[in-house]
């Protein structure tokens, strides 16, 4: 054994031990690895969440420096992205300009138009201030952002935003910073609005606040006019910016502001992505979900797919987080784009194995126990997932060495990722498989509990779900492998998806939650969302928050004056700073900020008024958060990763007199009186708003159920079950096992093998607890059905109770007699053999024989020596033989029936004397092919001396047609004609009758009657007597199949008689092929296309049923009187066996049908051309077919209302009769080919006899109850 | 059902190789011989009617790998067009556009000439393409496709030479993970290797040129590109081939 089968065998081992573990314990491992993805994924925390929104970070003003480009050591709550100059320093300049005291003389202009116009006075301060000091002469010119041209494509844009010089914006630009044109401009408005609509709206971008903030328009009830003047900032000066802070605050005082400017806010902006970037990425993505969904498809025969299927991908996903969390944990920090390389990172770590997993675990042997199948799928394919798993690593491994830092980076999340996934694997997504087979199994257990109240009347079906067929109905063995509602097949696709929808209301719960986390996104990303909102809600239900609307509240009036009284300055009111005004517009260095001086001017008690409140601190929060990055792009220059620093704003007070108002009007200014409605257009402008987003967030919504809907459509396979019939006709080729490339493996409980027969067997019956089997050397073995153990075996020479051993003296012994028996010349066949000559040509032969038929079985013995006559018919008949049916190697050891259905010899079959020898000729001819297959037991003789009662004498140079088991007593019909009653448990012969002659071909037991059907076509009725010394009769505890009254057991004290009561010499023209008795009915069938019904206890003969063109070669009966039968032409008719009508009659196969079966809603028939059909019994109506393998046996068996079991080539097929899935193929021997199943019985125990060569197959049907501990 | 299926693949799953702004008039141009030979074989066998499936299912599989093709071509030469992202969308749909139309159709027919040659070769080799013969493989391969351009314009190298020494591994890689053919491997030299001189005879004809051409007149990891796109493509191909004629197994 070499070091690779070592390896191989421990990693086996070690994953059949883990495999236990798992199916043991489902819940604590569950809890476990749950429990260890959220440690993994805890430091996941830490990283900022992915959106494009932009993210602040807040440093003090004065101890400010240029962070450095290198991470220093204590960073503390120091982001990542501050590091390194910003792109620029904004600082803004908040002026509040109102005209007070407001005169009912002024017109609405005068609300905004005297207050813009001081602002090209304030541009002018701002320009103009100096800064000097010891280090230098600074303006604003040396300091400010310069900027060039415009983008390219914004020409619209020139000729408001400034160009080759200081980014400084304010309302000015409008009017090119130039007072004169402001004085000329008729209608400022019209001015400012000519720009709209864009985004964000140019008002925003030169007011520096959000539109409706700014007051500049007809309708502001506060008459305050809000903007700011924006200066951006290449260089950070403390000084140059103090001063010029005081100096504005010297000039225009805000009185009761309280504004914090110790803060700075620094902002980082994410990468911007453009549709360049998005197109190849939502293409990686729709790759990645095709991937995904391609291979869960193949997810198959589990109880939910969707489950496993999840399962599966929760695998993928957790696994790539606890990559990530750990990478994190232990100090790597992901640069590479998440989103990026996130589906490559799926696909190198890939979902095989998991399929892997399923598919080797589902294709175990359905009847293991869980643990156990779990272990052996886990074990089956644990070479394969190592040898998988190194190679990756390897490969991974090699891309680690490429030294290029973001390969490498790759790699490592790629090598933690396949790491923590195959724990996963291990551990996760076994134990949920582990658990829905173990749900599967419960189901069914579910589904079969009220069979075992009490034996299963055939219940009318239940009321049809709506979305699934009839459950199948309680049967003790029922095997299911999906939920009906996967593989229904009956119901259109459509209504199965609608019935899916409403069940689970999925489509309903996915839009929830999707619009829930929608929605919780919207907030989190818009700066302008919830919490400025509430900021602004706050403040406006503050009393100053709101003065406007209507008149003002009484005390607002005189709220400002008193500055301790205003309610909303409670981070406390500075003794506002009152510089002493400076004549010119420079500031010392040594004293610009010292200068602490009266209010120049009071503000005027009046309204309107101007109220400075936290909202304004950081007033641009309010604006879009796309605000600065589109100011910078105009000019080309980009925010992405990125940040700018925003300097606390500086807040600036106007007060203007009405008198300087109406001193700047317009001419035109009066001549156009507000609108009268304003309110209504206010209200309609905010109403339109509203309408919008409600708008947006329809289309929204909308698109995104129909993103789920396709989403759906695409995970949904399209044909689950859709067109079940190619589903039913799956060929053993594709089995499910197969598709894969996976060889089934070895079931760990194989099924019972019965050895002991040394020739093909023959004939098999059972009677639930006993089975019996004879083989072509004519040994007859008795098995415990339960055990498989043999308990008698009946040689065939001397009355020998051996066990196994005999095999080969048997054989010795037995060419012996067969010796003996040609040199002796057995007589008895003398009179046939003249007949059998003619008998190859019917034509003639038959009235010649009819003449001569009336021969006594006294001449039996002055007949002459046949045995050169039947050699020549030997000779003869195997070429035709071998030629004409299609499947003479299987018919050699199949049953007689078959024998006779399928080489119909050409003999006469009707003789007036049922006794006369005439008959054996064609049964010689009969014979012999059977012991073509190596033995020569053919030759017919008959021992006279045989006796009955307990001296009788088995006779051992015929061979044994037809057996039949009930009780302990095996009634084996011989070549010869005789019908030997055996004692089943002491292997002893109890009874012989010879009253026939012609060879028994088929054998009825039923209540102590036995019917036997000869070759020459007569059915004898005989009687089982029993005389009881002791006038005991036992009854054995398991009754017969079906309703069957049990059987009277016979003991061996008992003298059994057997008594032939009646015999009906002409049953049928044709020799009978089929014998079937059941509900006191014996129903036969022949050759001469007919079936005849009999009576059992007079022998009466009921009806005879002619429907067929062919001869009859299959027949059902069971207790329910139902009957079925099929012939040679292909036809299944169904008979009513009270009237002898024929209730439907169809053709389903080409060629003969073969055998026959029904449950209680279909009749199952196969036919020679390999067919299994499934037909309605009520309707006659074909439901589906499945095409078997050529060559496949004809045997049929059904275990349950739902279940079907054929025999194939050294297989057996369980099939789910609802739906006609292959359930399970399970296989007899090692070698799978060459024997094939012939005989194929079914016991009460819910196994399954067959023949297999010469050995005998017992197979359990899985029971849930039994594995239910 | 085979026509859904392909419609299905064709829109949901766009891949292909040959994205580079070089490869497609390559593509083009050397295919086309072997184009007209196909053509011309299609025409015969319609002549022939009894080929009517047959050439059917051909033409179907070709537009199924044009369109794949044309559309690998179209999203990775927008990779090709990153970074330099505006805000304005006008402007990149604008750049988008102007960029050469030629591009496209050419990868289009270049990836269904490979796509077809792939099963023919191996049915004329006589040794059927069995590894990994499943959609789900296929989806992978050409993600893994996708990425390798990816990285090769992404990601920052020290060098050419490193560069191009990783992508051919992850060529080599990609081959080795999904085809592991030799007919596979020999196709996809080919592939490469004429697609690269095709390349080099265009630009130096000047249709067009790299901004830092190190392989003469075109960037060194060009070669890998189209290799590793024409294992790609003939994994399509096959898989197209196979469920063909194979359908009703393919669930």
């Amino acid at each position: 054994m070499t070091l690779r089968e070592q390896l191989r065998e421990k990693i086996s081992a070690a994953f059949y031990r883990h495999g236990l573990l798992c199916a043991s314990y489902p819940v604590p491992i569950i809890l476990f690895t749950s429990a260890s993805i959220l440690t993994c994924c805890y430091p996941l925390l830490r990283l900022p969440l992915p959106g494009t929104g932009p993210v602040e970070f807040t440093t003090g003003v004065r101890d400010y420096s240029v962070p450095s480009h290198e991470p220093q050591g204590d960073l503390g709550e120091r982001p990542d992205w501050y590091r390194g100059p910003p792109v620029a320093y904004i600082q803004q300049v908040l002026v509040k300009a109102a005209v007070s005291p407001w005169d009912s003389s002024l017109v609405t202009v005068d609300v905004f138009r005297s207050p813009l116009g001081r602002a090209f006075s304030l541009l002018e301060e701002i320009r103009n201030h100096v800064h000097s000091d010891s280090s230098g002469v600074r303006s604003l010119e040396t300091l400010c952002l310069q900027v060039t041209d415009l983008f390219p494509g914004l020409r619209r844009m020139q000729s408001v935003l400034p160009e080759h010089g200081c980014l400084l914006v304010s309302p000015g630009n409008y009017w090119q910073n130039q007072r004169e044109l402001f004085d000329s401009d008729p209608d400022l408005l019209k001015t400012i609005q000519k720009h709209e609509p864009q985004r964000p709206a140019h008002l925003d971008l030169l007011f520096g606040v959000p539109g409706k903030y700014t007051g500049v328009s007809h309708y502001n009830k506060k008459k305050v006019v809000t903007y700011t003047m924006t200066l951006v900032l290449s260089r950070y000066d403390a000084r140059f910016l103090g001063s010029l802070r005081a100096r504005l605050k010297q000039l225009h005082p805000s009185a009761n502001c309280s504004l914090r400017d110790d803060h700075m806010v620094h902002v980082h902006f994410k990468e911007e992505i453009g549709i360049a970037e998005l197109i190849p990425l939502v293409t990686t993505y729709i790759i990645l979900f095709a991937y995904i969904y391609f291979s869960t498809r193949k997810i198959d025969m589990v109880k939910s797919k969707w489950g496993l299927a999840l399962a599966a991908v929760v695998t993928v996903l957790s696994s790539l987080l606890m990559s990530v969390g750990l990478c994190t944990l232990f100090g790597l920090t992901p640069t590479l784009n998440g989103g990026e390389i996130f589906p490559y990172l799926v696909v190198v770590i890939g979902l095989e194995n998991v399929l892997v997993l399923t598919k080797s675990v589902v294709s175990t042997p359905v009847d293991l126990e869980v643990k156990l199948r779990i272990a052996q799928g886990l074990s089956n394919e644990s070479w394969s997932i190592m040898k998988n798993m190194a190679t990756e690593l390897c490969i991974i491994l090699i891309g680690y060495f490429t030294l290029v830092p973001a390969i490498q980076e790759f790699c490592l999340f790629a090598v933690v990722g396949l790491v923590s996934d195959f724990f996963l694997q291990m551990f996760f997504f076994t134990t949920v498989l582990s658990i829905d087979i173990r749900r599967m199994e419960l189901a069914d257990l579910n589904r079969r509990l009220p069979a075992e109240a009490g034996l299963p009347p055939p219940k009318p079906g239940p009321l049809r779900t709506r979305e699934a067929p009839p459950p199948p109905r309680p049967s003790p063995h029922t095997i299911t492998l999906q939920t009906p509602a996967f593989r229904n097949l009956r119901l259109p696709k459509r209504l199965r998806v609608v019935y899916f929808l409403a069940r689970t209301r999925l489509a309903q719960r996915i839009i929830m939650v999707g619009t829930v986390i929608w929605i919780g996104i919207l907030v989190y990303t818009d700066p302008a969302g919830i919490r400025t909102y509430l900021a602004a809600q706050v403040s406006d239900q503050s009393p100053l928050g709101d003065p406007g609307g209507g008149g003002l509240p009484p005390h607002l009036g005189v709220a400002p004056v008193f500055r301790g009284g205003d309610p909303t300055s409670t981070l406390g009111i500075n003794p506002a700073p009152a510089p002493t005004p400076i004549p010119d517009n420079q500031s010392q260095g040594h004293h610009g900020s010292s200068r602490v001086g009266p209010l120049p001017e009071a503000p005027p008690p009046s309204v309107p008024q101007i109220t400075w409140g936290a909202e304004d601190e950081e007033g641009w929060r309010r604006l879009s958060f796309r605000h600065w990055p589109s100011l910078f792009s105009y000019y080309n220059i980009t925010l992405a990763k990125r940040y700018i620093s925003i300097l606390p704003v500086i807040p600036v007070t106007v007060h203007l007199s009405p008198q300087e108002a109406i001193e700047t009007r317009h001419p035109q200014d009066t001549k156009h009186p507000p609108p009268s409605i304003p309110k209504v257009a206010a209200d309609i402008q905010t109403d339109l708003t509203l309408y919008k987003v409600a708008a947006l967030g329809l289309a929204a919504g909308v698109l995104l159920v129909l993103l789920l809907f396709c989403l759906y459509r695409v995970l949904c396979p399209r044909n689950y079950g859709q067109n079940g019939v190619t589903h039913g006709r799956r060929r053993r080729g594709d089995l499910p096992c197969d598709d894969y490339g996976y060889s089934p493996p070895v079931s760990e409980i194989s099924p019972l093998l019965l050895r002991g027969h040394s020739m093909d067997i023959e004939c098999l019956a059972s009677d639930g607890m006993l089975l019996a089997s004879c083989c072509l050397a004519g040994q007859i073995r008795v098995w415990d059905a339960q055990t498989g153990d043999c308990l008698t075996v009946i040689p065939n020479h001397g009355l020998r109770r051996s066990s196994s051993s005999g095999c080969w003296e048997q054989r010795d012994g037995w060419e012996s007699v067969s010796g003996a028996a040609e040199t002796e010349c057995l007589g008895s066949e003398a009179h046939g053999s003249s007949i059998s000559g003619d008998g190859l040509s019917e034509g003639e032969g038959y009235p010649l024989r009819r003449r001569t038929a009336p021969s006594r079985p006294t001449l039996f013995t002055d007949q002459p020596d046949l045995t050169p006559l039947i050699d020549t018919n030997f000779a003869d008949q195997p070429p035709s033989h071998l030629c004409t049916p299609p499947r003479e190697g299987f018919d050699f050891g199949g049953l007689v029936e078959r024998a006779y259905m399928e080489h119909e010899p050409p003999s006469p079959s009707a003789y007036p004397s049922p006794s006369s020898a005439s008959s054996s000729p064609p049964s010689g001819a009969q014979l012999q092919r059977r012991p073509s297959l190596g033995d020569s037991s053919a030759f017919l003789t008959q021992d006279r001396a045989s006796t009955a009662g307990t001296q009788a004498t088995a006779d051992w140079e015929s061979s044994v047609w037809a057996m039949e088991l009930r009780g302990n007593l095996i009634a084996a019909g011989r070549s010869s004609g005789k019908l030997e009653l055996w004692d089943a448990v002491e292997g002893s012969l109890r009874c012989i009758n010879e009253d026939g002659v012609s060879g028994i071909t088929a054998l009825a037991f039923l209540n102590n009657r036995i019917v036997a059907a000869r070759l020459n076509g007569s059915l004898d009725f005989f009687t089982v007597e029993i005389n009881k010394p002791l006038g005991l009769l036992q009854y054995r505890g398991a009754p017969g199949r079906g309703s069957m009254p049990p059987s009277p057991c016979y003991s061996s004290e008992d003298v059994i008689s057997c008594q032939l009561t009646r015999s009906v010499q002409c049953a049928h023209q044709k020799p009978i092929t089929v014998l079937r008795a059941a509900a006191g009915r014996v129903v036969a069938g022949s050759q001469d296309h007919t079936v005849r019904v009999y009576r059992l206890e007079d022998s009466c003969c009921l009806f005879t049923l002619q429907g067929h063109s062919g001869g009859i070669t299959a027949i059902y009966i069971d207790q329910t009187m139902v009957l079925a039968s099929g012939g040679q032409d292909g036809a299944i008719c169904l008979w009513d066996v009270l009237t002898g009508s024929r209730v439907s009659h169809v053709y389903g196969h080409r060629g003969d049908v073969t055998s026959l079966v029904c449950t209680t809603s279909c009749v199952i028939s196969s036919g020679l051309d390999d067919l299994i059909c499934i037909w309605d019994r009520s309707t006659g109506i074909k439901l589906y077919s499945i095409q078997q393998e050529v060559g496949c046996g004809a045997s049929l068996g059904v275990i349950s209302e739902s279940l079907l079991v054929t025999g194939g080539q050294g297989c057996v097929s369980f099939w789910d009769l609802n739906f006609g899935d292959l359930l399970q193929t399970v296989y007899l021997g090692q070698s799978s080919d060459g024997q094939g199943v012939r005989q194929l019985l079914v016991l009460d125990n819910a196994a399954i006899i067959c023949d297999f060569g010469s050995e005998l197959s017992l197979v359990y049907v899985p029971s849930v109850l039994e594995k239910l501990d | 059902m085979p026509r859904l299926e392909d419609h299905c693949w064709s829109c949901s799953c766009a891949s292909r190789i040959e994205t580079k702004h070089s490869s497609g008039a390559n593509w083009l141009a050397h295919k086309a011989e072997e184009m007209m030979s196909i053509i011309t074989s299609v025409l015969s066998n319609a002549y022939g009617s009894l080929h009517d499936v047959r050439t059917a299912n051909l033409i179907r599989r070709g537009l199924v790998l044009f369109t794949v093709g044309a559309f690998l071509a179209l999203v990775l030469n927008l990779l090709q067009i990153q970074r330099h992202v505006t805000l304005f969308p006008e402007e990149v749909m604008a750049t988008l556009f102007s960029s050469a139309w030629w591009i496209p159709p050419c990868c289009g027919t270049g990836a269904a000439v490979v796509g077809l040659l792939y099963p023919c070769l191996d049915s004329h080799l006589g040794e059927p393409h069995k590894f990994k013969r499943e959609w789900a493989s296929v989806m992978r391969c050409i993600a893994v496709f996708v990425g390798i351009n990816h990285a090769s314009v992404k990601l920052d190298f020290a060098n050419n030479v490193q560069l191009s020494l990783t992508l051919a591994a992850l060529s080599l890689g990609l081959w080795w993970t999904f085809d592991r053919s030799r007919s596979g491997f020999g196709l996809g030299i080919t592939t490469a290797v004429l697609a690269t001189v095709f390349t080099q005879l265009l630009v130096y004809n000047g249709v067009y040129q790299y901004t830092s051409p190190d392989f003469l007149y075109v960037r060194s990891w060009l070669p890998c590109i189209f290799f590793s796109g024409g294992v790609t493509v003939g994994n399509i191909g096959r898989q197209l081939a196979m469920g063909g004629v194979e359908k009703p197994h393919m669930d």
